[in-house]
């Protein structure tokens, strides 16, 4: 439940999502990230450590760079965001069930008579 | 739920399913009649839709307005294209967060199966980012009510 929990925090900001999405595209170190961003070098690397924390983002050294790139599992950061998107839906069709049973009804107890 | 299946195609397609206990027509109507849209097209618990307008014809406009009734809300803006009653709707849609977000292309269709009806929604989106950035909006508004059932789950 812990790295679930840290998942959804991860991405709940939109800075982050958008780290992710520049991440998708290539590899970036903080400073071509921070960049498109407006924000400062700390801001971003505070991201980062989310993110990484998270198990979204992978660094490696170089020199004095340490670049990010999305980790192995950087799918599962699409899986989650489609299981939220199915849920918001499920919840909306769950409730047109409920309609459709409600409108069904009526009709069917006028066909009896 | 297990009656949802929601998939990603190539790189800028979503396509969701859904079956429904009621014939294609009944779920059509769902879909175009604004005092039905507005019984449970609302999205997590506690949100409504006060504004609802759905011309349901070519070119026709459509319009949702969602409120969470403590000062949140955001709208939807759209444009039939397409419409074959009972069977198919084609539609743009965009969201407006207040700013616009690129248009989704719909096709949804409205198969009979059995005794119900199986739904097919299939979006297409400009590009791959904007469909990151589209399924990433479903899930903050998704994500409320559903930290509570993840909570409720574990």
């Amino acid at each position: 439940m812990h790295v679930l929990d840290a998942t959804f925090a991860a991405l709940s900001d939109p800075t982050r999502r958008a780290i992710l999405a520049r991440l998708a595209k290539s590899e970036a170190t903080v400073m071509q990230l921070a960049e498109p961003f407006e924000m400062t070098q700390p801001a971003i690397s505070r991201h980062l450590k989310v993110l990484e924390n998270a198990g979204l983002i992978a660094r490696r050294v170089e020199g004095a760079k340490r670049p990010c790139r999305l980790a192995e599992g950087g799918i599962d950061a699409i899986d989650q965001w489609l299981a939220m998107f199915r849920k918001a839906l499920a919840r909306n069709y769950d409730r047109l069930d409920e309609l459709l049973a409600d409108t069904k009804q009526p009709a069917k107890g006028k066909e009896k008579r | 739920m297990s009656k949802l299946t929601l998939g990603i195609e190539g790189d800028r397609h979503v396509v969701v399913k859904r079956r429904f206990a009621a014939s294609p027509e009944a779920v059509y109507r769902a879909h175009t009649e604004p005092a039905l849209i507005q019984k449970w097209m609302l999205g997590p618990d506690g949100w409504t839709m006060p504004v609802c307008i759905c011309e349901a014809r070519p070119n026709g406009n459509i319009r949702y307005e969602w409120t969470n009734g403590s000062g949140g809300g955001f709208h939807l803006t759209g444009e039939f294209l397409e419409l074959e009653p009972f069977r198919r709707i084609v539609h743009v849609e965009r969201m407006h967060l207040p700013g616009p977000t690129p248009d989704n292309h719909v096709e949804t269709k409205f198969d009979p199966d059995g005794t119900g009806t199986l739904m097919t929604m299939r979006m297409t989106l400009p590009d791959a980012q904007t469909r990151s950035r589209m399924l990433a909006t479903g899930m903050e508004h998704g994500m409320e009510a559903s930290y509570v059932r993840l909570e409720s789950t574990f």
